[in-house]
């Protein structure tokens, strides 16, 4: 009983994380459709860069996460002027081949710079070791995790429900004509949006550091969970993300648990599955793009 | 009636026009004939260059005919690699039993999966192709005993060509085995794009909705069409085992279905010969960079396909065919 329960934690933790990375891409996959399967790529310059700040500039964790989060926001708004804004109107294919070009050259790029091994990361003592909940030893940093987590949905669910940009997002996601034709500039809500989510992304490759690991291959191996996650939830839907990378975090955690010799099976099935069920993702609109 | 006899109307002269073999076709294909004197000492890697050559023309059909966009294709040509070498491993040898086992059982998988790609976007298509390529990965990954894991699977050999011509180490009866197999497989693809069926799928990638008002059944195509490429995709895989003698797990992964998109991309889609100058190319680039660093390799494919996606849409022959339209264009102001 206690084991359910622990490996249900630790499944939340996992998708918690899930979550933090993918819904940039799913606000940015339903605002443009652009098919960006870089995303994990931002995630991944979050880990190093966090990795770097804190051996070689001696910063601390913790004031080292906001500076990741700002620093990969600005990079990325690099990339969407150069790279990808002129793509925004070609079909899915060349956004595809643009994103795994980007994704090889970061892949080499990381090899190039760190090395192909894994990059350690010490986090502050007061976040190891665990704490006792009624009976369940539950792992201080994964607590901590699932706090962030929840102060940033907390926040982005405000932030687009209850602020003029959040509905000016909302907005360009619902119709994009119609809302360039009310005078709002599509263009640069998409360019923040993108930014934010980049960010986001950042943040949660720093925090995941411990959890993921961190290695050049990052991007391609968790490809296929962060585009699932945007996938099963419906792109666009910031709660539809957050059910579905808590939902796949359970069910890695729990496969892995209970059936390893199945390997990534089950989740590769599961996505299959899930996708021929909801074509259109669990909370997704059926006339999204 | 007989006036309008004497006069062929006109969409069947332009079929006929569209079938007759162009002078730079036979070129190609009497130059693959040559290389066979031309370069005895490296036929084996000339042979992995046809068979990629072959993989890309099937992706071709359903990417760039049909427009679906896959990242799972070497799903297929895992299972003909696998069901060829497995059969050759139990003892059966015969190389075109090898070829037709594949075909048939990467066609069956290919139409069985073929009904999971009738619905949703074309995000949701690219994620069901791209998790069913790595759920193959797992099952052949994690089933060891048939498949020998990441080890590969060995113990695979090849019996004789007709009975007479056996695969020796040189390659040279492999590079014209590879050689027939592919004309073969290339002269009826070529047939079937060219035919109405061909056109009616370039119309189907043009434009869905107008595609079925005009009366073309497209999720039967789609069903069609995905069976074929996967068959060509499984023989295609079948070659590899039985020229190399050896099944490695990376038939299956998610880097040979990127490569290959890359190596479309760059020789150009929806132009036959796009996938066999694209493998070309690539194979050849890559061998000499990754020699020097494998890193270097994957960096320089990125830049080179960021380049590409911003300013080369048409690849190798789509740039040829600009120069060659530039050129005859200049010529005929020339001469008015």
């Amino acid at each position: 009983m206690l084991s359910i329960l622990g490996v249900i934690f630790d499944g939340l933790a996992y998708g918690s994380l899930l979550f933090v990375i993918s819904v940039g891409l799913s606000i940015t996959l339903g605002l443009m459709g652009f098919n960006n399967l870089a995303h994990g790529v931002f995630a991944m310059a979050g880990g190093y860069l966090l990795v770097t700040l804190m051996s070689k500039a001696g910063i601390g964790f913790l004031p080292a996460l906001p500076l990741v989060f700002v620093a990969v926001a600005l990079g990325s708004l690099v990339l969407e002027r150069t790279l990808y804004r002129p793509l925004y109107k070609s079909t899915p294919l060349i956004q595809v081949l643009l994103s795994v070009g980007i994704i090889f050259i970061a892949t080499a790029g990381a090899n190039f710079m760190f090395g192909s091994g894994q990059q350690p990361v010490t986090i502050p003592e007061w976040l190891t070791g665990q704490v006792s909940l009624m009976g369940l030893d539950l792992s201080r940093y994964r607590l901590f995790l699932m706090l962030v987590v929840a102060g940033i949905t907390l926040g982005l669910i405000f932030g687009l429900e209850r602020t003029r940009f959040g509905a000016k997002i909302r907005a360009s996601v619902d119709n994009q004509r119609m809302a360039e034709s009310m005078g709002i500039r599509v263009e640069r809500v998409f360019q923040l949006t993108f930014a934010l989510g980049s960010g986001l992304a950042g943040l949660g490759g720093a925090l995941g550091v411990d959890v993921l690991g961190l290695d050049p291959n990052f991007a391609v191996k968790y490809l296929v969970y962060f585009l699932l996650v945007v996938v099963v939830g419906g792109p666009g839907s910031v709660l539809g993300t957050l059910l579905a990378a808590l939902l796949l975090g359970v069910a890695d955690v729990a496969g892995k648990y209970y059936v390893p010799q199945m390997g990534a099976f089950i989740i590769y099935a599961a996505m299959i599955i899930l996708l021929l069920l909801f074509p259109h993702g669990l909370l997704g609109r059926r006339n999204a793009k | 009636m007989s006036e309008t006899s004497a006069v062929a109307p006109r969409h069947l002269t332009f079929l006929r026009r569209l079938e007759s073999w162009k002078p730079a076709e036979i070129a190609f294909w009497l130059a693959l004939v040559g290389v066979y004197f031309a370069f005895p000492t490296s036929l084996v890697f000339a042979s992995q260059i046809l068979i990629t050559g072959i993989f890309a023309m099937s992706l071709d059909i359903i990417l760039g005919y049909a427009g679906i966009v896959t990242l799972g294709h070497a799903a297929f040509f895992g299972i003909g690699a696998y069901t060829a070498g497995l059969l050759a491993a139990h003892g059966w040898s015969d190389p075109f039993l090898g070829l037709l086992a594949a075909g048939v059982a990467a066609g069956i998988a290919g139409y069985l999966s073929s009904f999971l790609l009738s619905r949703g976007s074309d995000l949701t298509r690219l994620m069901i192709t791209l998790g069913i390529g790595l759920l193959l990965f797992e099952v052949a990954n994690s089933a060891t005993d048939i498949t020998g894991g990441v080890d590969g699977l060995q113990g695979v050999v090849i019996g004789k060509l007709f009975g007479i011509f056996s695969f020796g180490l040189y390659g040279r009866t492999a590079y014209l085995y590879v050689l027939g197999v592919a004309f073969l497989l290339f002269a009826f693809t070529r047939s079937m794009m060219l035919s109405p069926y061909g056109l009616a799928l370039r119309s189907m990638r043009e434009n869905k909705t107008r595609a079925l008002a005009i009366g073309i059944p497209i999720t039967r195509c789609l069903t069609d069409i995905y069976t074929i490429a996967a068959v060509i995709a499984g023989v295609a895989g079948a070659l590899l085992t039985q020229t190399t003698q050896f099944v490695g797990i990376d038939v299956l992964s998610f880097q040979r279905s990127a490569d290959l998109l890359v190596m479309l991309i760059i020789g150009g889609t929806a132009t036959m010969y796009g996938g066999f100058i694209g493998a070309a190319a690539f194979l050849l680039v890559q061998n000499s960079l990754s020699d020097v660093n494998p890193q270097y390799w994957q960096f320089f494919l990125g830049i080179l396909l960021i380049i590409m996606t911003l300013y080369l849409r048409g690849g190798i022959l789509g740039g040829l065919g600009k120069l060659t339209g530039l050129f005859r264009s200049r010529r005929n102001k020339e001469r008015p």
